[in-house]
C-alpha cells in the first residue's frame, strides 16, 4: 500500500463493504416479506398486502415499529451478555460475506482458506444462542438455547464432512477455485446425495423448519429470544434471515457452480455472473420457505438420530468413496497455488 | 507479505463496520423508543406466573456427551481438511494413511452406537 | 506499519482478556473472555501467515472446546466463599507453576530473539497444502497416534457420562414401517349395549 493514498484505498474498501452490506440488509427485509407472502399463498391466503403496493413497504413498517419499542432488560439478566448476544449473531451473519465471491475476481477478501473461514464463522453462530439463553435468566430461553446449541453442533459435523467431499474434488480451500472447478459440471450432479445432506443440514444450522425446535412456539414460546424486544430482537431476526441467505450462498458456491451459467452457450452465458449467483440463491431461499410451509416439526430424538446416525456415517462413507474413486481413476486435481 | 495481509484487511474493516452497525441499531432503539421499565415488565416470562425458581439449573448430562463427541469429530474434520487439499500430492500412501485413521475412529463410532450414546431419550 | 498496529492490538487484547479470565468473578464471563483470547490469538496466527492454524483455532477451540466449557460452567452452582478458600489453599502451588511457565516462556523468547528465521519463508504453496504434504506421509505415526488419542477420548467420554435411564420409550422406525393393517386393525360388529370384546394384542 502506498503511503500517500492509503486513505483512498481505505475509502474504496469501505465503499465495497457497504456495497455488500446495504443490498444484503434490503434482501433480508424482503426475505421476511417473501416468506409471509409465499407461505400465505401456499395456505390459500394473501399475506401482508396493505402497506404500499403488494405490501412492499411492510418490512420497513415492521422495522420502524420495532425501533419505537421499548428495549427491555429483564431484572435477573446479565445485562452486558444479554445485549452482546444479538449483536454477535448479527455481526457473524454479516462478516461471513467478506469472502463470498460474486463473480470471477469480484470478492472483498480472496483468502486462501475461504471455506475454512466460512466453516469457522458458522461454528461461532452457536454463541449468540447460548449467550442469549443464559443471560436472559428465563427457563424457556435457557432450554431453547441448550437445544439449539446441541442441534447446531450436531449438524456442524455433517456439514464439515460434506465440505470435505467437495474439497477432495477441488484440491483448494479458495472459494473462487471451488467455483471454477465446476465449469464442466456442477458438483450437485456427481455429489447429489451430499448436496441433499448439505441442504438439510443448513436447515438445521439456521434453526429453520422442520428443525425449528429451539423456538418451538408451542412448547418453548420462542426459545432463546423470549425475553428480547425492540431492536435487540430485530438484530436476532435480521441475523437469522441473513444466515439463511448466507447458507444459500454457500450451497450455491459449493454445489451449484456459484456465478457460472447452467449452460455455457447463448443466451445463458450472456447474463452476467452475479445475476446467476443471485438467481440461484433465490431459488434455494424459495425452497427454504417451501419446506417451512409443508413439513411438520421434527421431534428432538428424531433430529439427533438423523444428524448422528444417518448424516454423519453417510457423509463419512461418501468421503471415502469420492476420494477412493478419484485415487483409483487417477483423476485427482493437481495442486493450485 | 502485503498482498497476503491485504486480503485480510477488508475482513478486519468489515468486522469493524458490522460491529458499529449493530451498535447503532441497538442505540437507535434507546433513542427513539421510550423507556419505562416497571417490575412486571422486567420479570422473566413464565406464562404469567412469577418465576418458580432459578432458571440456571443442572441439565441432562447428554448435552455434555454431545459436546464432547462434537469436539472429537470436529478434530477429525480438521485432520481431513489438509488431506483433501493435498491428496493429489501425497498419492496412494496418503490415502491409505487417512483410511487407517478413519478406521480407528470408526471403531469408536461403532462403540458409541452400540453403547447407545447416540440415542436421545 | 498496519501489520504492527494489528499485532499490538491483538497481543494487547489477548493479554487483557487472559487476565480477565482469571480475575472475573462470574465463571461464564471467564469463558467468554477465554473465547475472546482465542479469537485474538487467531488474529496473531494470521499475522504470522499461518492462516490454516488461525482458522482451526477458531473452529476447534472457539467453536467446539469452548462450547463444552460453557456447558459445564453455565450450570455450575458456584459458591463463591468456597472458591475463595480454594484459592488460599492452592496459592503456593499456583505461584510455583506460574513461575515455571514464565521461565519457560522467557527461555524460548531469548532463544528466538534475534533469530529472524522463526518465520519460514513462503514457497508459493499455502500452508494448508504444506501441512498436508508432510502430515500424512512423513509424520504418519504421529498422525495415527492422534487417531488413537481421539479414540481413547471418545471411549472415555462415553464411559464417564453415559447413564442409561430406565423406562424410556424409544421410537423404532423399522417396527413402525413393518406394521401391517392385518396386525393392528380388526373390524368388529358391535351390538348396542354389549361393546366389543377386547382381543389379545390390541390396545
Amino acid at each position: 500500500m502506498m503511503e500517500n493514498n492509503w486513505y483512498i484505498e481505505l475509502a474504496w474498501i469501505v465503499a465495497k463493504i457497504l456495497a455488500v452490506i446495504v443490498p444484503l440488509l434490503i434482501a433480508v427485509a424482503y426475505l421476511t416479506l417473501a416468506e409471509r407472502r409465499v407461505i400465505g399463498f401456499m395456505q390459500l391466503r394473501k399475506g401482508p398486502n396493505v402497506v404500499g403496493p403488494f405490501g412492499l413497504f411492510q418490512p420497513f413498517a415492521d422495522a420502524l415499529k420495532l425501533m419505537a419499542k421499548e428495549t427491555i432488560l429483564p431484572a435477573g439478566a446479565d445485562k452486558t451478555v444479554f445485549m452482546i448476544a444479538p449483536m454477535l449473531t448479527f455481526v457473524l451473519a454479516l462478516v461471513a460475506w467478506a469472502v463470498i465471491p460474486f463473480d470471477a475476481g469480484m470478492v472483498l477478501a480472496d483468502i486462501n482458506v475461504g471455506v475454512l473461514y466460512l466453516f469457522a464463522i458458522s461454528s461461532l453462530g452457536v454463541y449468540g444462542v447460548i449467550m442469549a439463553g443464559w443471560a436472559s435468566n428465563s427457563k424457556y430461553a435457557f432450554l431453547g438455547a441448550l437445544r439449539s446449541a446441541a442441534q447446531m453442533v450436531s449438524y456442524e459435523v455433517s456439514m464439515g464432512l460434506v465440505i470435505i467431499n467437495v474439497l477432495v474434488c477441488v484440491g483448494s480451500l479458495n472459494l473462487s477455485a471451488i467455483v471454477e472447478a465446476q465449469r464442466d459440471m456442477w458438483f450437485a450432479v456427481p455429489l447429489f446425495p451430499m448436496f441433499a445432506v448439505f441442504f438439510i443440514s443448513t436447515l438445521a444450522e439456521t434453526n429453520r423448519a422442520p428443525f425449528d425446535l429451539p423456538e418451538g412456539e408451542s412448547e418453548l414460546v420462542a426459545g432463546y429470544f423470549v425475553e428480547y424486544s425492540s431492536m435487540s430482537f430485530a438484530l436476532f431476526f435480521l441475523g437469522e434471515y441473513a444466515n439463511m441467505i448466507l447458507m444459500s450462498a454457500i450451497t450455491t458456491l459449493l454445489f451449484l457452480g456459484g456465478w457460472l451459467p447452467p449452460f455455457d452457450f447463448a443466451p445463458f452465458n450472456l447474463i452476467p455472473g452475479p445475476i446467476w449467483f443471485i438467481l440461484k440463491i433465490c431459488l434455494l431461499l424459495f425452497v427454504f420457505l417451501w419446506v417451512r410451509a409443508t413439513t411438520p416439526r421434527y421431534r428432538y430424538d428424531q433430529l439427533m438420530r438423523l444428524g448422528w446416525k444417518v448424516f454423519l456415517p453417510f457423509s463419512l462413507i461418501y468421503v471415502v468413496l469420492t476420494a477412493g474413486y478419484l485415487v483409483a481413476t487417477d483423476s485427482l486435481p493437481g495442486l493450485i497455488g | 507479505m502485503d498482498a497476503y495481509l491485504g486480503d485480510y484487511l477488508p475482513i478486519a474493516i468489515f468486522m469493524a463496520i458490522a460491529i458499529s452497525l449493530s451498535l447503532a441499531f441497538i442505540l437507535s432503539a434507546f433513542v427513539v423508543g421510550s423507556q419505562k421499565p416497571d417490575i412486571e415488565k422486567l420479570t422473566a416470562y413464565e406464562c404469567g406466573f412469577d418465576a418458580f425458581d432459578d432458571s440456571r439449573k443442572p441439565f441432562d448430562v447428554r448435552f455434555y456427551l454431545v459436546a464432547i463427541l462434537f469436539i472429537i469429530f470436529d478434530l477429525e474434520i480438521a485432520f481431513l481438511f489438509p488431506w483433501a487439499v493435498a491428496l493429489g500430492d501425497i498419492g496412494l500412501f496418503g490415502f491409505w494413511s487417512m483410511m487407517v485413521f478413519l478406521g480407528i475412529l470408526t471403531i469408536g463410532f461403532i462403540y458409541e452406537w452400540k453403547k447407545g450414546a447416540l440415542e436421545w431419550e | 506499519m498496519i501489520s504492527s498496529f494489528f499485532f499490538y492490538l491483538f497481543a494487547a487484547v489477548t493479554c487483557l482478556s487472559g487476565l480477565m479470565v482469571v480475575t472475573s468473578r462470574n465463571p461464564v464471563h471467564s469463558v467468554l473472555f477465554l473465547i475472546l483470547a482465542f479469537f485474538n490469538a487467531a488474529g496473531l496466527f494470521i499475522l504470522l501467515q499461518a492462516e490454516f492454524l488461525a482458522m482451526l483455532l477458531v473452529v476447534v477451540y472457539v467453536g467446539a472446546v469452548a462450547v463444552l466449557f460453557l456447558f459445564v460452567v453455565m450450570m455450575l452452582d458456584i459458591n463463591f466463599v468456597e472458591l475463595r478458600e480454594g484459592f488460599q489453599k492452592y496459592r503456593t502451588l499456583g505461584i510455583v507453576i506460574g513461575i515455571i511457565l514464565l521461565a519457560e516462556l522467557f527461555t524460548t523468547f531469548f532463544q528466538l530473539a534475534g533469530d529472524s528465521g522463526a518465520l519460514p519463508e513462503t514457497t508459493g504453496v499455502h500452508n494448508t497444502a504444506q501441512l498436508g504434504r508432510v502430515l500424512y506421509t512423513e509424520y504418519v505415526y504421529l498422525f495415527q497416534l492422534a487417531g488413537l488419542i481421539l479414540l481413547v477420548a471418545m471411549i472415555g467420554a462415553i464411559a464417564l457420562t453415559l447413564r442409561s435411564r430406565p423406562g424410556v420409550k424409544r421410537q423404532s422406525i423399522s417396527d413402525q414401517n413393518s406394521r401391517r393393517r392385518e396386525d393392528t386393525v380388526r373390524l368388529a360388529k358391535v351390538r348396542s349395549g354389549e361393546g366389543a370384546e377386547a382381543k389379545e394384542g390390541s390396545h
